[in-house]
């Protein structure tokens, strides 16, 4: 006879089980774990919005507190996908407003937020505390005010890269008098300035506040302020940082920044002038996160800061650091783990770019803890990779951008199918690789022999056949997320490998060559999936042969969807096959 | 390929001061990729107002054909910078200015207004670019260095730094050049 664990003491154990991957997992066991885990999980994470309905998720889940959900492919972010193809929060919100009351936290990620689903949101969830909305659009200060004003327990509200339309500065007055939950905020994102008076008070009143981002329209002497009220801030982005050279501006600024003991995160410096760097030096040793990837401050004055920086762990920065800039962070940030570089002249005709291969090499041979690498230059060599494979072997996520398409290991002028294959060999716990470069099918197949712990696969103006999509998808095994751009495959590697699709949540292509016909038959053939094909400018007939322009193919249980725009091909939208057998008969 | 990998013409600066610089003009130039060995056909994946370009005679390198979301940097990232772009394109920024010296690969800012005059402005550029001007003599201009420190006034005008009454300066500088070379040896420095 089989062993039944009470429920309650299974209750007991599943309240130490955090991580949502595992309690999928328990889940799975049998009927009564399933049951049991389901009414126990307070965290939520959709990671495609059109893969389940808002009222199951509701149904499944009661106890849910808190809810993270995504909405438009990775590739919107580089304006891929057409304005109006779909994420909305409405319908979330709307179910949830009815389903899971007790919801306190939301956070979006890619979707269209209305300022009527903020209100909503205000309106419906007594205990809200925390709104977090990175690289949302769809809405204006109106609505941040509605949260403001409306939500008594806001803990944390948090602008990420949004773009909203900026009303004015009000909405910062919008927090009542009363208001002290206050733990973090975020409105980086918005132009308008604020009341500084505003600010000021709802700083003081917030004894709990930890993490302050503020707009670039603050200023310096607003900045000071700030800090001397809050100087138990942890995160700290700060404003504009440019402002006429006086020296007491300068002495007020250092003041207040030697008295921020905690500070471990520090971001924003627009505009930053080299002169007022050495304000920043007294929070440097005690700094785990440094963003300057807003900064145009060139290497020396960067190499300044950056050897003081012995705890950093996290640094994001220009690509003005140059390969100088870099073999100083290898020297002196030992602790580092994650590195983006990013291109300070985001340009295909940029040519000056100061960073090279050797940049990136100084820091895995110095580094040994660096596990995440965002890197953007214009070539690599084989060489690079192989030596960066070989040091980092702990590497999981590798991100390389080589700005040129097609560029080749610019000293022996063969592909980087090499050290990519190094990579993929040699990091065996790689979960997120994106490649680029001049690539041939070789460095697919290796791909797909040994990255067998990669998630998240990005790919560009690569491959030379069909072969390299049916290499990813026949290998490898732990694959979620394929985003392709301009690469020579079609329809065979996508119809044999079709059943895999199911077991990813989602598979981007565009300006590849897959037929329509092509779209039509996985359409039919697997109904679990929503394939869509996103055409600006379809021809007026879609003979089955012409290449489409898009296509997102994702898996789902909630079946088509109902708001696709005019631009998106659905089968469910166009059943004419269905039309055709019945003109048949 | 080379031709795209080994573009080192663009320089920080092209031609003699005054002269237009040619590479802030957007142009979108036909496909280069079919001159690529070994490539293949690139999906349209190019905008559509790709035509053949007419190269200009002067030293402007071709400009590549525009690519949707390449490199892939978001939006919010590339309207951040690009902000910063526009701002230093027209070179005074607030009452900052721009400072170059040939053969420096960077470029610095200064408030010429934050100093009291000429001697305490040299010594700082010295300090910033680490050499030494010459000494200034009225009709002969700089004597004894390499280089020349210029400006460039609200006529467009390259001047040598010192020739008008400071004030005047301050309000009329748009843009400083440190020139090195022969060029400097052209620019009144006597003989």
């Amino acid at each position: 006879m089989a062993l039944r664990l009470p429920s309650k003491v299974l209750e007991h154990i599943l309240s130490f089980i955090d991580s949502n991957e595992d309690r999928n997992s328990v889940s799975l066991v049998c009927k009564s774990w399933f049951e049991t885990e389901r009414k126990t999980r307070k965290r939520v994470f959709v990671g495609n919005c059109y893969a389940v309905s808002p009222a199951a998720v509701a149904r499944r889940f009661p106890e849910m507190r808190s809810l993270t959900l995504k909405g438009k492919p990775h590739f919107a972010d580089y304006n891929l996908v057409p304005d109006g193809w779909g994420g909305y929060a409405c319908p979330w919100v709307d179910a949830l407003a009815a389903k899971s009351p007790s919801l306190e936290e939301i956070r979006l990620k890619r979707m269209v937020v209305t300022d009527e689903c903020l209100e909503k949101i205000a309106a419906s969830f007594k205990d809200f505390k925390v709104l977090v909305l990175t690289s949302c659009e769809g809405f204006s200060t109106d609505g941040i005010a509605a949260i403001a004003s409306t939500c008594r327990n806001l803990r944390v509200l948090e602008l990420r890269e949004c773009i909203v339309e900026d009303l004015g500065g009000d909405w910062l007055s919008y927090f009542p008098k009363t208001s002290t939950s206050l733990v973090s905020l975020d409105f980086s994102c918005l132009d308008s300035e604020v009341k500084i008076s505003d600010l000021e008070r709802l700083v003081s009143r917030s004894p709990n506040l930890k993490s302050l981002k503020l707009n670039p329209a603050v200023t310096l002497d607003g900045l000071v302020s700030i800090l001397s009220r809050a100087p138990q801030l942890t995160e700290l982005g700060t404003g504009s940082f440019a402002a006429e050279l006086k020296p007491e501006a300068f002495s007020k600024l250092s003041k207040a920044f030697s008295n921020c003991k905690q500070l471990q995160s520090l971001s924003g410096l627009w505009d930053v002038l080299p002169e007022y760097l050495p304000a920043l030096y007294s929070v440097c040793p005690g700094l785990i996160s440094l963003n300057l990837s807003y900064a145009t401050v060139r290497m020396p004055d960067l190499v300044e800061l950056l050897r003081r920086c012995s705890k950093l762990q996290k640094l994001w920065v220009m690509d003005l650091i140059e390969d100088k800039g870099l073999e100083a962070v290898a020297t002196y940030c030992k602790e580092l783990r994650e590195l983006r570089v990013f291109p300070s002249e985001p340009d295909l005709d940029a040519t000056n770019i100061p960073v090279t291969e050797q940049g990136l090499v100084y820091v895995s041979k110095g580094c040994r803890k660096l596990e995440s690498v965002l890197y953007f230059c214009v070539q690599f060599t084989n060489a690079a990779l192989i030596t960066i494979a070989r040091k980092r072997p702990n590497l999981k996520c590798f991100r390389l951008c080589v700005i040129e398409p097609f560029a080749p290991d610019y000293k022996t002028n063969e592909p980087l199918d090499k050290g990519f294959k190094a990579i993929a060999e040699g990091c065996k716990d790689l979960r997120r690789l994106s490649v680029s470069g001049l690539l041939s099918d070789k460095a697919f197949k290796y791909i797909g022999k040994h990255a067998k712990k990669v998630r998240m696969l990005s790919i560009a103006f690569a491959g030379d056949s069909d072969l390299m999509l049916h290499h990813l998808l026949s290998g490898c095994e732990s694959l979620k997320k394929l985003e392709i751009r301009d690469c020579p495959f079609g329809d065979t590697a996508l119809l044999e490998n079709a059943a895999k699709l199911e077991t990813m949540r989602s598979l981007w292509m565009s300006s590849c060559f897959v037929s329509f016909g092509a779209c039509k038959l996985l359409s039919q053939k697997m109904p679990r999936l929503n394939v869509e094909v996103i055409d600006e400018h379809p021809p007026k007939t879609r003979p089955e042969s012409s290449p489409v322009e898009r296509i997102y193919i994702y898996r789902t249980v909630a079946g088509p969807r109902m708001d696709t725009p005019e631009f998106v091909w659905t089968l469910h939208k166009n059943p004419e096959i269905g039309v055709s057998r019945l003109a048949i008969k | 390929m080379d031709e795209f990998v080994n573009l080192k013409e663009t320089e920080l600066r092209l031609g003699l001061p005054g002269t237009d610089n040619v590479c802030e003009e957007k142009e979108v130039v036909s496909c280069c990729y079919n001159n690529i060995s070994n490539k293949r056909a690139l999906p349209s994946a190019l905008e559509n107002e790709i035509e053949s370009s007419t190269r200009k005679t002067e030293t402007s390198p071709p400009r590549k054909a525009q690519i949707v979301g390449w490199p892939p940097v978001r939006s919010y990232r590339k309207n951040n910078i690009q902000t910063k772009k526009s701002e230093s394109d027209h070179e005074v920024q607030g009452s900052y200015v721009k400072v170059s010296m040939d053969g420096a690969p960077y470029l610095r800012k200064i408030d010429p207004s934050c100093y009291k005059g000429y001697s305490e402005l040299l010594k700082a550029l010295e300090v910033m670019f680490k050499f030494s001007v010459g000494e200034y003599f009225e009709r002969e201009g700089y004597k004894g260095s390499d280089f020349v420190p210029t400006y460039e006034d609200k006529d467009g005008d390259w001047m040598l730094i010192g020739d008008v009454p400071w004030e005047m300066f301050v309000c009329t500088c748009k843009r400083l050049r440190i020139m090195k070379g022969s060029e400097a040896r052209g620019l009144g420095c006597g003989v």
